[in-house]
């Protein structure tokens, strides 16, 4: 019994090795490019639609209203980032249904690239939203001193980010296999069902944190009044 | 009791109590926002897509903490370093 897809190793030539991973990883990523490809190759704005279609304008739409009720005026910039979040975690808890397949968000390797994309993410929207100055000013923002609490709090949510898809991923696919051990079949069906929940339930989290990061970081400081003169 | 017991009585009983210690503080929060949440729904049902939302964001800020003590409790189980260290120096004793 493995901790993570880490250990599970496919093909090995020296330094290389192609683990479990790499692979899930690759074939989730083969299945949201060809599948979203293939979807959109003939949209129609008829009243008439693939059913295909109407499922991604569902997501998409959905994911739109989202981002904007967290608070970033226009979602358009951001939702390739964040939709993309989204789907990737999304689609990777709910492939769980396939046997033979593990999570790659069930390797902290996985997790914590996702999170320092948000962490970098973060600034750069900040910066393309205030300018370099503007951004960097908000670290000081209630005073000096709390400079170094500011940064602290970059680095500690980038982590709990990470550790917490990871945690979660891992532990679902832990308890599973514990329970075909020791137990009869129903369970582990029961428990792959309660991974499957909290799994959409952390993809949702992952990006709408992502989502109030951003915002928070893009969010307009008070503007200084300026004198309208009457000419 | 050699090292070996040590490490592995230890890491054994460390493991267990890390678990039952830190799912009591997440248990007991999650109940209260949850319980607080649906009082909040109870007075306004009009903004329960803001009140559930925010809820669930909650809940797994207050779950994470429980995940992080649910790790190292696995850690120390199945990727325990101190017990791999002792474990590869008795089979080379083993093996001279």
């Amino acid at each position: 019994m493995h901790l993570s897809p880490d250990q599970l190793i496919f093909w090995q030539h020296g330094f290389f090795k192609l683990n479990g991973t790499i692979v899930f990883t690759w074939g989730l990523m083969l299945v949201l490019a060809v599948g979203s490809k293939l979807i959109t190759s003939k949209l129609s704005t008829e009243l008439k639609r693939s059913r295909w279609q109407n499922l991604l304008e569902i997501v998409v739409t959905g994911i739109k209203k989202q981002i904007a009720e967290v608070g970033l005026k226009n979602p358009e910039k951001y939702i390739g980032f964040l939709g993309t979040l989204f789907l990737f975690v999304a689609l990777a808890a709910l492939c769980t249904i396939i046997p033979g397949y593990e999570p790659p968000t069930g390797s902290l390797s996985t997790t914590a690239a996702l999170a320092l994309c948000v962490f970098l993410a973060v600034p750069l929207f900040g910066i393309e939203e205030q300018g370099v100055g503007g951004y960097l000013k908000s670290y000081i923002e209630p005073t000096v001193i709390m400079l170094p609490f500011n940064l602290i709090s970059e680095l500690s949510r980038t982590l709990a980010l990470a550790v917490r898809l990871f945690g979660n991923m891992m532990s679902g696919a832990m308890i599973i296999a514990i329970l075909l051990t020791i137990t009869p079949f129903i369970f582990p069906i029961v428990m792959t069902a309660l991974g499957l929940l909290t799994g959409m339930v952390q993809a949702y989290i992952f990006s709408i944190l992502a989502a109030v990061y951003i915002a928070a970081a893009t969010r307009t400081r008070k503007p200084k009044p300026t004198l309208a003169v009457k000419t | 009791m050699d090292n070996m017991t040590i490490i592995a009585v230890v890491s054994i009983i460390t493991a267990g109590l890390t678990i039952a210690l830190g799912s009591i503080g997440p248990a007991l929060g999650e109940g209260r926002a949850v319980s607080t949440a649906l009082s909040s729904l109870a007075q306004q049902p009009d903004a329960s897509a803001t009140i559930t939302r925010t809820l669930f964001v909650g809940l797994a800020m207050i779950e994470s903490i429980a995940i992080y003590c649910f790790v190292v409790s696995m850690i120390l189980i199945f990727a325990n370093p101190f017990w791999n260290h002792v474990i590869a120096g008795a089979t080379q004793a083993v093996g001279k």
